[in-house]
């Protein structure tokens, strides 16, 4: 029997030893998870945003549980790129693992300046740029749903890096296939998609929101069709590169984003319950593979029959 | 910190809405220290998604126990679980009650199911050697979890048992029993109670450490979920992994 062939390549200048990455702000910046996981095995880490400078976050509560699901207020809480550079990156240098950094910004500047800074640390193997964090007055999704914004960060952060650059969709737009084409066009070698989508909670009793921004971003299984859904749209529509990503807590979810046109998937929520999931569900995806005579698992990436 | 299936030895009714849990769990015993807590996943199932936080109220032998009130889906689906059963549990998490300080007298604060951290830190300071005065407070006594220690001193707020009152009332009306001692309070239950106490205590200069609660994702420091603000610097602590259990002067309730 041949090997199967887990690997996979996200345009031209990234190939990941198997499609599982691990999302941003949903691992830290790896430290803690790495007790039950080893990072080595899985295909990518992806930091928590980081920002220019350290952001203390909002405050509580941050986060509530929803029907098969959570909204998190956490405001881009984070440790600025030069504590970054200076306490986290020694751990991922040495966990041997693929590192991508997830970047936040509230100017197109800040996203360059913060790219420029970490593109000389040759562990750094690629950029996921957010622009469209629902959870921060400044930034975030005031880029994110805005097409012009997209083109102008995508454009500029394209000329700072050589390194592949995944640009970070939010689902809180009418045609995210619009999204992707712009990323295209102004040089992104990817889209990942989707980020949470805005909801909120009332606690019925005190009448007021269960967390204290009011509106948090909703993630987990919940949300799973919705991100298949925006996953589907971008493949049938723009030739690039796409990241799957949300609600995502079993392998057969993993296996419905790739046959949807993901390339890779990133699991977010189910770290926070399930620490192991990322090593489970790359186990349940090689034996899907084995089991339907699977050879590369590339092949899988939009073979959805209609 | 560990992430394990465990079987359940006991549920143990304390009160109409609160229960013990006793899994047998030898590494997770090894490891525990009084305050720190667990994090559990009541089900297999995606409904309810996230694990639930609890304090880990006794270890004994290998056997690990935790004392659970009733308030929600998850601790209600907690409750209806029997011998045999299994619990996943991620833990021990967080940092817990300081006792290797050099104080004599150990007072022990509890409103409510706040009372669940302190048998196991009662044993520990028994092993110390300590002086031991637990003020356990409740709504009535119906609800109020007695401990049956010996030094164990009630206050209900309807005066049903104990003193009429809160639990702050009965630490004050009680100051004879400690005020020319070297003591230290450690302080756990609902967050207007923490507050009294953080007051009571800063007025009077008392050493003091209480464990504070907050809505948790992941319980283990990866989600930056539950913050609570540094008294001295700006910049919050993580509940999860700096506390649950802060000295009073160190946060901002
Ligand atoms: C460090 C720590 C230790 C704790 N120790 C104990 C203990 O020993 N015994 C005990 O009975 N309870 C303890 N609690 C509170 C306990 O975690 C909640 O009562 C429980 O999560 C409620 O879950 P539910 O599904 O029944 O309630 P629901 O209201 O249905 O839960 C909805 C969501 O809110 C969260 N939530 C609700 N209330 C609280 C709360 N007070 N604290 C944190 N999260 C909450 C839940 O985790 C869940 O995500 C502790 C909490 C923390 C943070
Ligand atoms: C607590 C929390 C914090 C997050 N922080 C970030 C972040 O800093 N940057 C980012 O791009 N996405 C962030 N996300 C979004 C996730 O990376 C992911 O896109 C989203 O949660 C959907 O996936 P899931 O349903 O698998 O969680 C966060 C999500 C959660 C739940
Ligand atoms: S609960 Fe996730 S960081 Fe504390």
């Amino acid at each position: 029997m041949s090997e199967l062939d887990f690997t996979v390549k996200i345009g031209n200048k990234l190939t990941l030893k198997n499609p599982v990455m691990l999302a941003s702000g949903t691992v830290g910046y790896g430290n803690e998870i790495s007790e039950f996981l080893d990072l080595s095995e899985i295909g990518a880490i992806v930091t928590k945003s980081i920002s220019l400078k350290p952001r203390k976050g909002n405050p509580p509560q941050r986060v509530v549980e929803t029907t098969g699901g959570m909204l998190n207020a956490i405001g881009l809480a984070n440790v600025g790129v030069e504590k970054f550079i200076s306490e986290k990156l020694p751990f991922l240098e040495k966990v041997n693992s693929t590192l991508i950094c997830n970047i936040a910004a509230s100017s197109v500047e800040e996203y360059t300046e913060c790219v420029k800074i970490l593109d000389k640390y040759k562990i750094i193997k690629g950029f996921e740029i957010n622009v469209s964090c629902p959870n921060v007055k400044d930034g975030g999704l005031i880029f994110g749903n805005n097409l012009e914004a997209v083109a102008g960060i995508t454009e500029k952060v394209r000329v700072v890096t050589e390194k592949p650059v995944i640009i970070k969709l939010s689902p809180n737009v009418s045609n995210i296939a619009e999204f992707a084409k712009v990323a295209k066009e102004r040089g992104a070698d990817a889209v990942s998609a989707i980020n949470t989508l805005v909801g909120t909670a009332f606690d019925i009793y005190t009448r007021r929101p269960k967390i204290k921004n009011i509106t948090g971003g909703l993630s987990g299984p919940a949300i799973k069709p919705v991100a298949l859904a925006k996953v589907f749209e971008i493949s049938r529509n723009v030739d690039i590169p796409i990241i799957g990503i949300g609600g995502i807590s079993k392998w057969e979810d993993a296996i419905e984003f790739m046959i949807a046109g993901a390339s890779a998937f990133q699991l977010g929520t189910i770290n926070f319950v399930n620490p192991k999931a990322a090593k489970e569900i790359l186990e349940g995806v090689k034996n899907y593979c084995l089991q339907n005579n699977i050879k590369e698992i590339s092949g899988l990436t939009g073979s959805y029959e209609l | 910190m560990t992430i394990e299936n465990y079987v359940i030895l006991r549920n143990k009714k304390l009160t109409e809405k609160t229960f013990e849990l006793t899994i047998d769990a030898p590494e997770l015993a090894r490891l525990s220290e009084p305050g720190q807590f667990c994090n559990i996943k009541v089900s297999g199932e995606l409904i309810p998604l996230l694990r639930r936080p609890f304090s880990i109220s006794q270890v004994s032998g290998t056997e690990v126990t935790f004392m659970i009130a009733v308030t929600g889906t998850g601790t209600g689906i907690l409750a209806k679980k029997q011998t045999g059963d299994e619990l996943n549990v991620l833990g021990p998490l967080g940092k817990g009650f300081g006792i290797d300080d050099t104080f004599e007298t150990a007072i022990l604060i509890a409103g409510g199911i706040g009372v669940a951290p302190f048998p196991f830190l009662i044993n520990k300071l028994k092993e110390q050697g300590k002086e031991i005065i637990l003020f356990n407070g409740a709504r009535n006594s119906a609800e109020l979890i007695k401990l049956n220690f010996e030094n164990e001193l009630n206050s209900t707020d309807d005066g049903s048992a104990g003193l009429k009152g809160n639990v702050i009332d009965l630490l004050h009306a009680n100051r004879k029993l400690f005020v020319n001692k070297n003591v230290k309070v450690f302080g756990c239950g609902p967050h207007p109670m923490l507050k009294a106490l953080q007051d009571y205590c800063s007025t009077g200069n008392l050493n003091c450490e209480i464990s504070v609660e907050s809505n948790m994702a992941c319980g283990f420091g990866i989600c930056q979920g539950c913050p609570v603000h540094s008294a001295s610097e700006d910049k919050y602590y993580l509940i999860c992994k700096d506390g649950p259990v802060f000295n009073s002067r160190d946060i901002i309730l």
